[in-house]
């Protein structure tokens, strides 16, 4: 993975000290909160319903085991024994002291982490695939694009003060693990006639109140040309989006206001311009990020097989494990879903064992997934059982991958100032009354997303099971939706009708799961019967 | 309106900037002030004849003036860029990035403070017009 040179740690290094000075203004009182606040968000630093919450970027998600014993330590000595893996492949802590702020990052910079614009007005942490440089459905990895643009985002003078928060993906495969047209500017590498690879480039989706997907802005862009394009596309936003609502400020507004056609339009015109300015590093620079993404030292003797005679780590490697581009090793994906749990949560201990299995049996490497899952992405399939029964001691091996109980949420409630509605305990509550895992699995794949709000955090809008929480006439209140897809086969769900309270909701699910089970058709997903029979009939089965 | 801190030698302008639609009206002014939500492209023909733009920031949180210092100073424009408004100290370093040379702050700032906010990185990412080299160009020479 990546490394950070002389320059690369100067920067961070620069940023805990200009933080650690403008700490001590506001503790002097040197400045108010309204002048620090714009500051300490662009640290990562937010002022939640009780305390000061902290969120570490995890530049595309990925992580060295050094790094991830240090977030685990600093959940320990700042924090209350815990961390929180977010939608956004970061890790947020939510009882963080404001004068421990500055040495908490300057921990992060020691293992060349940062809370960098993981807050405020920006360009945010560029997401990734989490498989990537592992699985064999991608054309090229593409981390080192996203490394790219992560240091060109990074303290960019002219798109620090956006209308709105924007946010990256980089894919380079065609299944769709990133959510990836769901961003404000979505990257799909392809290759060209002349089998070059570039960048395609989607803009303007997001969640929110207003979800959209992102269209196709244009099918190639060259590496030697990555950063004037996204220039463009940012400068003809940081100049015409709406700042007058911030409801209205995200790109997808513009593109959508403007139209596809006419924003494109103006983007190449920028384009134009802005490619005759020096502004891209030569393909040297990405050949030289390249080098640290080489695939790990493989042994190809590894043999193939996998002893199942334990029948729960049958289950365990039947649902988390996934294919692997080198024959003998696989992904595997650690589910921070158990039974009742927080979705996303770890406490400093399974941090850390996570870490120890990291560096033992995947090359030093980890990931944090979108749907708030950690993966360890270069395992020998003959050590599977002994990572397996690791994990199982430590509660970290639910066999849910990708069901029911996989859910997303939000903070909701119980954290987030913003909130209707708490999303935490209706997950916890959810993963109760579809404990049994057999019936999960008789339900297959089932994207279920949680949101306290409107704001869509929890990706309700992409959930194949969706909910949103209202406030109803002063009490919290649940609406239904379904058919929503992050996923290749994006799609935005519907709400159903009439909300429910939390265990109203519950039943609700389990009505449209029944109904599922019902009318599927051989091999049908949840997503699949539902797009085939439609609204109607579950609504009628809902509401009767 | 507070001190001007200018990162320039050549002689203070003394004219007024005058409001951009007035500016269109007259031929003869070499100062003009753009508001936030204005196009710094119309002024792009009148470049060799202007020795100070000033660009307003109604809030510190409102970036248009960044992209229209940028366009400016893209097009060649090499006379006095003068943020003005809701300039705050932590703005600046990004302000400089983006060629601004004067800063003319609503509540004053200490040019002391200032100073050392610009110089505070030593490195930066991106090539912008003020023609700091970026760290991927001094990894390949
Ligand atoms: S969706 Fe709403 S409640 Fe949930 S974290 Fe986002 S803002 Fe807070």
């Amino acid at each position: 993975m990546y490394q950070y040179d002389q320059y690369d740690q100067k920067m961070v290094d620069t940023r805990v000290e200009e933080f650690r000075d403008q700490v001590k203004r506001r503790l002097a009182g040197d400045l108010t909160e309204d002048q620090f606040k714009p500051l300490r968000l662009m640290n990562g630093l937010y002022l939640q319903l009780h305390a000061y919450m902290l969120r570490v970027a995890v530049p595309y998600g990925t992580l060295s085991s050094k790094q991830m014993r240090m977030l685990a330590h600093i959940a320990r000595k700042y924090d209350r024994d815990y961390g929180h893996f977010t939608t956004r492949q970061n890790i947020q802590y939510n009882w963080i002291k404001l004068e421990d702020a500055p040495d908490i990052l300057a921990d992060l910079a020691s293992v060349e982490m940062h809370a960098i614009q993981t807050s405020g007005n920006c360009i945010r942490n560029i997401s990734s695939d989490q498989f990537a440089g592992a699985t064999a459905d991608e054309i090229a990895d593409p981390r080192p694009w996203a490394e790219i643009l992560r240091q060109w985002s990074s303290f960019h003078p002219e798109f620090s003060y956006l209308p709105r928060k924007f946010k990256f993906a980089v894919i380079a495969s065609d299944t769709d693990r990133a959510a990836m047209r769901l961003h404000d500017i979505g990257i799909q590498l392809v290759h060209n006639d002349a089998g070059e690879l570039g960048a395609k480039f989607f803009v303007g989706g997001g969640m929110g109140r207003t979800p959209m997907i992102a269209p196709e802005i244009r099918d190639f862009v060259p590496a030697d040309e990555l950063i004037s394009y996204a220039e463009a596309c940012l400068r003809v936003y940081n100049r015409y989006g709406r700042r007058d609502n911030k409801y209205k400020a995200r790109i997808k507004i513009l593109v959508h206001e403007l139209g596809q056609e006419e924003y494109t339009r103006q983007v190449e015109e920028e384009f134009a311009h802005m490619k005759q300015l020096g502004l891209n590093p030569p393909v040297e620079e990405l050949a030289r990020i390249t080098q640290y993404f080489q695939d790990p030292p493989f042994d190809k003797q590894a043999s193939v097989d996998i002893d199942l005679s334990d029948p729960d780590f049958a289950l365990w490697v039947d649902q988390n494990i996934s294919a692997h581009k080198q024959p003998g090793y696989a992904i595997a994906t650690i589910s921070l879903k158990p039974r009742g749990g927080i979705p996303g949560d770890a406490s400093s201990a399974q941090i850390d064992l996570m870490a120890d299995l990291a560096e033992q049996y995947s090359f030093d490497e980890l990931r944090v997934t979108h749907s708030q899952n950690i993966v360890l992405p270069h395992v020998k399939k003959s050590d599977l059982y002994a990572i397996w029964q690791r994990l199982d001691e430590a509660g970290l091996a639910p066999a849910n991958l990708d069901l029911i109980t996989d859910s997303i949420a939000c903070p909701g409630l119980d954290y987030c100032s913003l909130a209707n509605a708490r999303s935490i305990p209706l997950a916890q509550k959810i993963s109760e009354r579809f404990a049994d895992l057999g019936r999960q699995r008789e339900l297959g794949e089932l994207k279920l997303k949680i949101s306290g709000c409107i704001n869509a955090c929890g990706h309700h809008h992409a959930g194949h099971i969706g909910i949103l929480g209202v406030d109803r006439k002063g009490t919290e209140n649940y609406q239904l939706l379904l058919g929503g897809s992050g996923a290749e086969d994006a799609s935005l769900a519907k709400i159903t009708g009439p909300g429910f309270t939390e265990d109203g909701v519950i039943d609700a699910i389990e009505t449209v799961t029944d109904l599922y089970l019902e009318q599927r058709e051989e091999g049908e997903r949840f997503i699949d019967t539902y797009r085939r029979v439609g609204m109607a009939r579950f609504k009628e089965a809902i509401y009767g | 309106m507070g001190n001007t801190i200018r990162f320039r030698d050549d002689e203070v302008h003394e004219e007024p900037a005058v409001a951009l639609d007035s500016f269109l009206d007259q031929s003869n002014a070499t100062a003009v002030r753009i508001e936030a939500g204005e196009d710094a492209r119309v002024l792009l023909p009148y470049l060799d004849r202007l020795s100070l733009i000033e660009i307003d920031f109604p809030v510190f949180g409102d970036g248009r003036g960044y992209s229209a210092a940028q366009i400016l100073r893209e097009s060649g424009y090499t006379g006095e860029l003068r943020a003005s408004g809701d300039v705050l100290l932590d703005q600046c370093a990004h302000m400089r990035r983006c060629g601004f040379d004067a800063f003319s702050p609503d509540s004053p700032i200490n040019p002391q403070l200032m100073e050392e906010a610009i110089s505070r990185y030593e490195h930066v990412y991106q090539a912008t017009s003020d023609q700091r080299k970026p760290i991927w160009s001094i990894r390949h020479g």
